[in-house]
């Protein structure tokens, strides 16, 4: 290919890497989806508890479902056809690469962040769920557009590598997407429905692992911490459950607020106005997220805080929990 | 949110000096998107996680040099890693790497064992066997 190969792409930041890639690639391909869209259509708000799957030292929290879930849901709903390729071989996997940008077309990249050399140090896990689009290369320079980064930026090809190649829970194993073909238009008024109907349904699912049971499971295992853990532990796994809720834009508060501003733009679509009093909901729902984690951190801060502490948060996931049953009960009906 | 209350607390992100979006409220009660330095409960509990990893560090070149863990376990430490993740890496059994973590059997590890281990914490296997020469 040739070594300065540009694709004129448009870069827009998002709050989410997923939605953000999936976002930046219907535009580029003529479809102006927004960011909430992508995932309310998606289904990408959840609550979910995995205490026997452990990251960092603690258990798994997590408020979105599973990577690449969101694009496949919103792939199959709107009547896109998407291709995913994962390799073995990462010289394979580079060709593939050069191939599709020969071919002017952007991708989508899984990686892994511990090895993305522009993020601040501070923020570099072991987490291999990223997601980015590769729009070029210049001077031996991968150009990257990183839904979560203000700006574009680049990675050189061993750096490219090491971040496709990330081993670890998740690896993503050269992972690479994009979409194939389209629709002459998006189905999108049934697939907001049935986007909805699912995030509904998992929500208030009778299983403790998902949903509002999640949240109160989570609930009376803080309680039980102090006690069980210690408090250096207890304090630990009570970071984790903020970090995952807030970490790079993402979160428990920010993803409801992204639910909010798709439910919003869903109801002018659906001519549903009850769908706009539940984004008002929803963004409460949101504020009170924050308020839990503005609470839980003082706890943390302090490191030998007593163990009260622990049951006040408990109680306010608790309520959570109670409030977002009756939202998505709400919400169900309402569609 | 309303969008005037977008937190813009100080955080680990003014290094790299990038913002991250946010969506919020406007006057009208619409939704837009707004650009957030940090916020700090958040950063909060990303100093306690750093925190955490440097004790961990810290207690695992202790056991280095008492002889209780061998140089390995404290390498997964400064790379952030755990068991799981480092296995992964150097594409070896968890029980073979822990069983790698004592002083005794890290002894007896052959060069090609040793190199693994080095080109994943990209250091030389010279850097592996001594800790204090991985210091710069």
């Amino acid at each position: 290919m040739p070594e300065n190969l540009k694709i004129d792409f448009t870069h827009n930041q998002s709050a989410h890497c997923e939605n953000g890639v999936v976002s930046n690639l219907m535009k580029h391909n003529g479809f102006n989806i927004s960011e909430p869209m992508v995932f309310g259509i998606g289904s990408g708000l959840l609550f979910s508890y995995l205490p026997f799957l452990k990251v960092n030292y603690a258990p798994v929290f997590t408020y979105r479902s599973m990577p690449g879930f969101i694009f496949n849901k919103f792939a199959k709903r709107t009547g896109i056809k998407m291709k995913r390729e994962k390799f073995k071989n990462p010289q394979k996997a580079k060709e593939r690469l050069d191939q599709n940008l020969a071919n002017n077309n952007p991708v989508g990249l899984q990686v892994g962040v511990y090895n993305l050399v522009y993020f601040p140090d501070e923020y570099r896990f072991h987490f291999n769920a990223h997601n980015m689009v590769v729009y070029g290369k210049q001077d031996d320079r991968y150009l990257i557009s990183d839904p979560v980064m203000e700006e574009v930026t680049s990675l050189t090809e061993k750096e490219l590598e090491k971040v496709r190649f990330a081993k670890g829970a998740f690896a993503p194993k050269g992972h690479m997407y994009y979409p194939i073909s389209f629709p002459d238009e998006l189905e999108l008024k049934s697939a907001i429905l049935k986007g909805i109907k699912q995030t509904a349904r998992d929500m208030t699912a009778p299983v403790p692992i998902v949903g509002v049971k999640a949240m109160r499971w989570v609930a009376k295992n803080i309680r039980k911490w102090p006690k069980k853990l210690g408090p250096k532990k207890a304090n630990h796994y009570l970071g984790q459950i903020v970090r995952m809720q807030e970490e790079i834009g993402t979160g428990g508060g920010g993803f409801r607020y992204i639910y909010a501003a798709f439910l919003q733009e869903a109801s002018a679509i659906l001519d549903n106005p009850k769908l706009m009093e539940l984004s008002k909901d929803m963004t409460s729902i949101g504020d009170a997220w924050r308020d839990f984690a503005v609470d839980a951190s003082r706890i943390y801060k302090n490191r030998n805080a007593a163990s009260s502490g622990y049951d006040e948060v408990a109680l306010q996931l608790e309520a959570l929990a109670n409030r977002e049953e009756q939202f998505f009960k709400s919400l169900k009906k309402a569609v | 949110m309303k969008k005037e209350e977008v937190p813009q607390d100080e955080s680990n992100l003014a290094s790299a000096n990038f913002r991250e979006m946010v969506y919020a409220v406007d006057n009208d009660g619409k939704y837009t998107t707004s650009l957030s330095t940090g916020w700090n409960p958040k950063k909060i509990a990303l100093d306690n996680a750093i925190k955490e990893i440097e004790e961990r560090i810290a207690n695992a070149k202790t056991r280095v040099l008492n002889n209780e863990t061998s140089p390995i376990k404290y390498y997964m430490e400064v790379h952030k890693m755990d068991l799981p993740v480092l296995a992964s890496y150097v594409g070896m059994w968890q029980w073979r790497v822990k069983r790698n973590f004592k002083p005794s059997v890290f002894k007896r590890l052959n060069q090609k064992t040793l190199k693994k281990y080095a080109d994943v914490f990209d250091i030389s296997v010279e850097q592996l066997k001594n800790i204090d020469a991985g210091e710069s």
